[in-house]
């Protein structure tokens, strides 16, 4: 379960700062997938960066099962990082080393993995997203839609409870959007593993999550179970969502 | 030709091995030196991996002194320390030490340049998998570095074999040393123009295979 209790990120000092999350609080069930949309500049990514901790919060609580990793350092932060996996939207691959290579980033980062089981792994994880016959090309012989599902082979490599995607499907065309989207779906279900979702696309939110929080001007406008939310729209930032939309 | 090459083959051939040498020992060191100069100088920024916005400042600062000191100047500085790391002052060997020191700055910022270009997020990606600062140094920027670290490696090359010239100039041996003993002390330009063709070659020759080493290297552009 991922807590966040009124966590607030203040950019700048003085006048000139910049309040990017006002006392954001959300709850994301272990087991859910959970969409966080709103517009550009409505501080969706400053919030995933507080989540995987890119960004320290100003004040606030990101607790992650219980615990506050935004008073984790050292060790103990790198510890937690692994049990979460973040996926970019702009992929951010190892440009020179294989597919193979990339997936087998983060296990190499941790002792005590052999050899064979390194291999096993990546091959298991290639197959899970479908680009076993992959292993070998580099990431800049991929399709956008192919390097996205080596990032998340790769974000799932250490077997994490949560993985974090920051506009996974962005820089995609609607039919490889969908086909990602399958993607998460099947992770979810198979592997049981926590999906946080932000984006500003309604047709990901409504294709796959159960949960939605929308975000505006980095406040928590409006949150709940999605047909709620897009059925029965209650703040205007929702409502100018859904029109801007149709 | 024949008669030049009984006359000058020989100690051509020797000047060239001396300048190789002296050009592949001297970046070998100023390399030892200034890579992990550069590493610091790009990690140390501010929003970089380990930053220390003080230190970076200083130390930016010592090395573009170091930097601007001329060449020729430093050599004749560095010359009670090159006794002492050496035993001499004379000799190739002991031009090694102020080309090293003088191409070590040079060389941190040609490094800072190459792992300055290294993508951001992959940086980012690197830490939200657990990464230790010391594992994204090693494993992300001096890896997906390599092809511009490469074409930075050409360069330092050529420029130290162009230093190399100016300590052959006051006994260090090599090229340059043939060139100034023969083509200025004596009058015979015609060693000259060989030892400047031969220069080229080298440079030609050094260049090609370090343009050609980080095309292979570079996964990028498949």
């Amino acid at each position: 379960m991922i807590e966040i209790q009124e966590l607030t990120k203040v950019f700048g000092q003085g006048e000139a700062s910049v309040t990017a999350l006002d006392h954001v609080s959300l709850t994301v069930q272990t087991g859910d997938i959970y969409g966080i949309i709103g517009m550009s500049g409505a501080g969706k990514s400053t919030l995933l960066r507080c989540l995987s901790l890119l960004e320290t919060p100003t004040s606030g609580r990101v607790l992650l099962d219980g615990r506050d990793i935004a008073a984790m350092s050292g060790a103990a932060l790198r510890g937690a990082r692994r049990k979460m996996g973040v996926v970019f939207q702009g992929y951010n691959l190892l440009m020179q080393k294989t597919v193979a290579q990339n997936v087998a980033f983060p296990l190499k980062l941790e002792k005590g993995w052999q050899k064979d089981a390194v291999e096993a792994r990546v091959r298991e994880l290639l197959e899970l997203v479908g680009l076993a016959d992959k292993a070998a090309a580099y990431p800049a012989q991929l399709s956008g839609g192919q390097k996205q599902r080596v990032a998340i082979a790769r974000a799932l490599a250490t077997s994490p409870e949560t993985l974090l995607c920051d506009e996974p499907t962005s820089a995609l065309d609607p039919l490889t959007t969908q086909s990602m989207l399958k993607l998460l779906r099947d992770i979810n279900r198979k592997l049981g593993v926590t999906i946080l979702i932000i984006t500003h696309e309604l047709t990901v939110v409504s294709a796959i999550c159960s949960h939605v929080a929308v975000i505006g001007e980095g406040r928590v406008a409006e949150q709940g179970a999605v047909e709620t939310v897009f059925t029965a729209p209650q703040s205007p930032v929702t409502r100018q969502l859904l029109n801007r939309e149709v | 030709m024949a008669e030049f090459l009984e006359q000058y083959g020989l100690l051509l051939a020797e000047g060239t091995l001396e300048t190789l040498y002296m050009t592949g020992a001297a970046t070998f060191f100023a390399y030892v030196l200034g890579l992990p100069m550069g590493v610091l100088l790009t990690v140390t920024k501010p929003g970089a991996i380990a930053p220390a916005p003080r230190f970076n400042w200083v130390f930016g600062w010592a090395v573009n002194i170091l930097r601007s000191i001329p060449f020729i100047i430093l050599m004749f500085f560095m010359i009670p320390a090159t006794r002492a790391i050496v035993g001499t002052s004379i000799g190739a060997t002991a031009a090694l030490v102020p080309l090293s020191v003088s191409a070590a700055p040079f060389v941190a910022r040609m490094v800072e340049q190459s792992l300055e270009e290294v993508d951001k997020g992959v940086l980012e990606a690197a830490v939200c998998m657990g990464a230790t600062r010391w594992q994204i140094i090693t494993r992300v920027l001096l890896v997906e570095s390599v092809p511009s670290l490469l074409r930075g490696l050409s360069i330092c090359i050529i420029t130290i074999l162009g230093y190399t010239a100016i300590t052959g100039s006051v006994g260090a041996g090599g090229l340059g040393n043939i060139a100034y003993r023969f083509g200025y002390q004596r009058y015979q330009t015609s060693v000259m123009y060989v030892v400047i063709v031969m220069i080229i070659l080298l440079v030609c020759i050094i260049q090609t295979i370090f343009d050609a080493a980080a095309r292979r290297t570079d996964k990028r552009n498949r």
